[in-house]
Formats: structure tokens, sequence, C-alpha cells
């Protein structure tokens, strides 16, 4: 990479992103080759195909696979792609079957990948081996707690090594159940109009909660207000306290106290008041399993997490699995699950579901405000040239940047740039060359 | 078999119609006030369209309260997907009339819904669903459904932005 993308100098407080990198068709060839690539992607839950016959279809880093669970029960990925000339085997979006079969010319597959069936096979001759033709699956497959990723780098890391500190956060999030959690029906699909960066950056942003979401905040308080009055219970002032984390490989977590009440298990208004001996029952159970410390941070506090490059786990008044795509430097295919535990009792599941869509998706409260903005700012990159540079400073200078502060940005840029071959440049004037870790 | 009406097809098309209206005009307070107490608003997710509230993700599954969150947003200038608002025109047909069991007026019909801002357009496409319960005031939207025809919302500018 020739340009110079990032300016990074921790001894003036400085941190830019040049625009370019939004906007440019380059960039985003680039992007695809040396980071989709190379590293794990997330591909879908394992919960998704949860009976053998089971299958899903899915694009990731512009492949498209099938997500599917063998006859033996053994978690699958397979390129949709026939063996034979290339045609899809699988066009459904998901299902339930035996085989995958290619109607171009009848190839049948079974889920274990095996060609099991094709018309006329005697035209090949005595040399014909089926087993050289059986379906392809990407270079490496696997899978930490349910999470099902790829990779199309052979050489690649071990998925555990290559979530580094991610694991401890996803830990928490997957610990919330003593059965399993697992992805709900139902899937929001949905693009957005802007450069896919926006939206990690976005996901993982404390500090535009309260000026882009005042209707939501507004409506979590009236609620939350209207519902104290009617019990009596004495509300607190509203706790954000929170803080940042570098978790390696360029993940990154914020984790914080928020105003919301949680399934598990952290009984607030509006809560029904009859939810609070579940919920507590639920507290307790967990206080045993794990302990005092780990249990108040499984209930009480709140995570949004980046898996780079483009996973979100956000553990907040539910939990969303969000991943998404570029297809061209201006608009991203998004995705977004709901990740619940499988054996909750049915009055706190309803809650979670409804607190889910109150805040998070396509028609929530929020999350249209958060397409807005995003499409604002690409629509504003339109000037790049003029005004290239965005600042992500904030916090640099704090010993502890927090929930508000963009730290956690910084982190998935410098791991960016690091793969992007871009050279971290010091602000003009700075007087020294060489780049200072943050923490 | 022919199933009594309860309403002629015109007088449920004049209802949708006005309805219709006021959203387009944004009139949604005096949208809201056509719905009972007990309303429920929702939206499944478009890969799932028969799925329900109360165990699969949806896009809306409003009750009241926050069906009242939701106008208020609207009608305010922090709903930044829809400041400047967006202009909309709903297009509704294939009505067909029915009953329920507790005595509502049923309706089915199509939908397409055109929504105009920053000079793109975006569609949404399907079907409603209407259960109306009749008061000494008139009638009174007790359910209302959108169920999407398309696969995602990539017609559609990304989002539900709008009451749909």
């Amino acid at each position: 990479m020739d340009e110079t993308y990032i300016v990074d100098d921790p001894s003036t407080s400085t941190f830019r992103v040049h625009r370019r990198s939004m906007v440019d068709d380059g960039v985003l060839a680039a992007e695809r080759d040396q980071i989709f690539d190379q590293v794990w992607l997330y591909l879908g839950h394992e919960s998704e195909v949860a009976a053998p016959g089971d299958f899903v279809t899915r694009d990731v880093a512009g492949r498209s696979l099938v997500l599917c669970r063998d006859d033996a029960g053994q978690v699958r990925v397979w390129l949709n792609s026939c063996t034979h000339r290339g045609a899809s085997v699988c066009r459904e979006a998901r299902g339930h079957s035996r085989f995958l079969t290619c109607f171009y010319h009848a190839w049948s597959f079974n889920l274990a990948g095996e060609l099991i069936a094709l018309p006329d096979d005697a035209a090949y001759g005595e040399n014909f081996d089926r087993s050289v033709l059986a379906l392809v699956t990407p270079p490496r497959v696997d899978t930490y707690r349910g999470f099902v990723f790829v990779s199309f780098n052979a050489s690649v890391e071990p998925l555990v090594d290559y979530l580094a500190g991610a694991r401890e956060y996803l830990d928490l999030v997957c610990d919330q159940s003593d059965t399993d959690m697992v992805i709900l029906a139902g899937t929001q699909e949905y693009s957005i109009k802007a450069n896919w960066k926006l939206l990690v950056e976005n996901s993982i942003d404390g500090y535009h909660a309260m000026s882009t979401h005042a209707t939501y905040m507004d409506y979590l308080m009236t609620a939350m207000r209207k519902a104290a009055e009617e019990t009596g219970y004495q509300l607190g002032a509203p706790d954000l306290s929170g803080a940042a984390f570098d978790l390696g490989n360029g993940h990154a977590v914020i984790e914080y106290n928020a105003p919301w009440a949680r399934p598990v298990a952290r009984w607030l208004p509006p809560l029904d008041p009859a939810l609070q001996d579940p919920i507590a029952a639920r507290r307790a159970e967990l206080v045993a399993r794990y302990g005092e410390e780990r249990a108040r941070r499984i209930c009480d506090t709140s995570r949004n997490l980046l898996i780079f490059p483009n996973l979100i786990v956000n553990d907040i008044m539910a939990v969303t699995v969000r991943a998404f795509e570029p297809v061209t430097p201006s608009l991203m295919h998004v995705r977004a699950w709901e990740l619940a535990p499988l054996d909750e009792d049915r009055r706190l599941h309803e809650v979670r579901l409804d607190n889910f869509l109150t805040f998070l998706g396509p028609g929530g409260l929020a999350t249209p405000d958060d397409v807005e903005a995003l499409e604002c700012c690409q629509r504003g990159f339109s000037s790049w040239r003029e005004l290239p540079w965005s600042d992500i400073s904030r916090g640099m200078a704090q010993p502890r940047p927090g929930i508000t502060d963009e730290l956690q940005m910084r982190v998935f840029w410098r791991r960016w740039n690091e793969l992007m071959g871009g050279t971290p440049q010091e602000a003009a004037g700075a007087a020294r060359l060489r780049v200072v870790a943050e923490r | 078999m022919t199933v009594h009406a309860p309403m002629s097809r015109t007088q449920a098309e004049d209802f949708l119609y006005d309805e219709a209206d006021l959203l387009d005009g944004w009139k949604l307070d005096e949208w809201l006030a056509l719905c009972s107490d007990d309303v429920v608003y929702e939206i499944p997710a478009t890969t799932l369209p028969d799925g329900s509230a109360n165990s699969s993700l949806f896009l809306v599954p409003d009750d009241r309260f926050m069906l009242e969150s939701r106008v208020k947003r609207l009608l305010s200038r922090s709903a930044h997907a829809e400041n400047p608002r967006s202009r909309t025109r709903r297009l509704i047909t294939n009505v067909r009339v029915g009953t329920t069991d507790d005595g509502q007026v049923a309706l089915r019909s199509s939908f397409y819904v055109l929504r105009f801002r920053n000079d793109e357009m975006h569609h949404y496409v399907g079907t409603y669903q209407h259960r109306l319960r009749p008061t000494a005031d008139g009638l009174r939207i007790t359910y209302r459904r959108a169920t999407l025809d398309t696969d995602s919302l990539r017609h559609s500018g990304g989002k539900v932005s709008i009451l749909l």
C-alpha cells in the first residue's frame, strides 16, 4: 500500500484515518485480498443447523457457502458449487434435505459432501473416481462455542489463537446459559449505503449513544419511570461507567454498566415485578456456578464486542450477532440474528425478544438512525480530496479510555493498517519516529 | 360457501384508504387514535414471514406503549432517519373482508408503499392484515401486521423507518 491511511501518534494524541480508505475501489480490492481472504470470518452458528439434514446458504467474503449438518451429526461447510461444471448445489436460503443436488446435470451429493449419484456415470470410463469429485470445503473451518468460522487462508493461525482476548468475552456471553446459546429463527437482512468499516466503528461506539439515540433513551427512561411509579421502585441515577479494551489481533470490546434490564439476570423496571423471582433464581444459579464476580459481569454489565474484521456480538438488553460484508466501497450487506439461551423461562424469553427489538434492528427505535448516520458519513466522504482526514483520537490522552472514547476503533484501524501493509505515520511535526503502543 | 361479511368491500377500502392518507400525511397522532389500547402492530422478519413474535426475531413487535413511543419519536426532530421526513405513497389493493371468532372485522389487503428521500426510491411490498373492533366511536385497530414479500430490506433503504 503506497498511500498513508493512518496517522497514529500517541505523543501528541493524534489519530487520523484517511477518508480515501472509505471510497476507493482499489482499497476495497486490497481489503478483499489482504484481510477477508487471510483471516477467520464468521459464517454462522451451529444451532442454525440443529438437526442432521438442516442447511443454510450464506455468502462470506464473496463466496457462496452451504452450512449444514450431515447424517452423522457433524457440522459441514461446502462451497456452493458443483464439482462438475460449477452450478450451485443449493438454491434455497435455508431448509432441510438429505442431498444437495445440482439441477443442471443432476449430480447429487450427500451432506457429508460425497458424490453419490449422477446420470450415466458409465460414460466416464473405468478410471472414474467419484471420491475426487466430492464437494469442496473452505481451506479452514473451525468452531468456538457454537460460532462457526471459515478461513480461505490454509495457513491461518488456529481459531482459538486468532480469537485471542475475545474468547473471554464470547465466554461471558455463552456462559449465560448452562445448556446452549442458540440463534433464534428469523434473520434481519438489510443493507447500508456506506463503507463496511463505518459499521465496525458504529457498533462499538459509546460516544454516539446519547446524541444519535436520544429518542431511544427517551423511550427507555419514560418506560422505566412509568413502571417505577406504578411499583414504588426507587430508580437510581443511570450509570454508564465502563472501559474499552484491546483484545489483540484487532478485536476490541467496550464493557459497561447500562440503564437497561437484562433477561440474564438483572431485573429493573419496566420489567414485570413478577419476573423478579425467576431473575433472582437465575442469578443465584450463575453465582453458584461462577462465583460472585464473574456472575456479576455476566448478569449486570453490557458489552459490545468486535471480532476482527466484521463480526459484532453485542450483549446489551439482549444479545445480537451481526456480520456484514462490503459489496462496493459505499454499500454493505448486513445480517443480524438474536442469540438466546435454549432453555430459558418462557416469560424471560419474551422479554428478551421484546428488549431486542425496542433498540435493535432495522425496524427498532435506534438502528434506523445508525443507518442514517453512516449514510450521512458516506455522503460526506464525497469531499475526501478536500477534507481527507477523520479524527479518531478521542480519549488517547486518557490512562484508561472509557466507552465514549475511541480506543476500540483505533484497535481496529491499527490491525487494518497492519494487514493492508501500511506504515503507521507520525503526525506532521512530531519528533519521534517510533510508534508506541497506546496501552 | 358465502361468509357473511360484516362490512362491504367498499367500506373496508374506505377505512384502509383513510388510514393510508393519515400515514402518508404524517398525521400520526390521528392515526394512533384509530388504534385500541390493546393494539398490536408487527412486522415479521423478511426471512420468516409466518413467524410469531413470541418465539422468533421480528422487525417490529409493538404494543400500545411502544407504538406511542414510535409515534412520539417520529414526530420529534430527533428521529434522524426521518428528518427531514420522507414522502410516501401507499397503494392498497386486493382487499378482502372477513370476521374473527370474537366478532371483529378481519381485513387482508396488498400494499405497495413507496418511500422517497434524498432522491432515492425505496419499495415496501406485501400483505396487510387488520383486525378492527367495532366501538361506539367507530372501528378501532386491534391488530395490524405488515408482512413483506421481499427477501431482505435491501430494496427498502435498509430499514423500516416509517410506520409501514
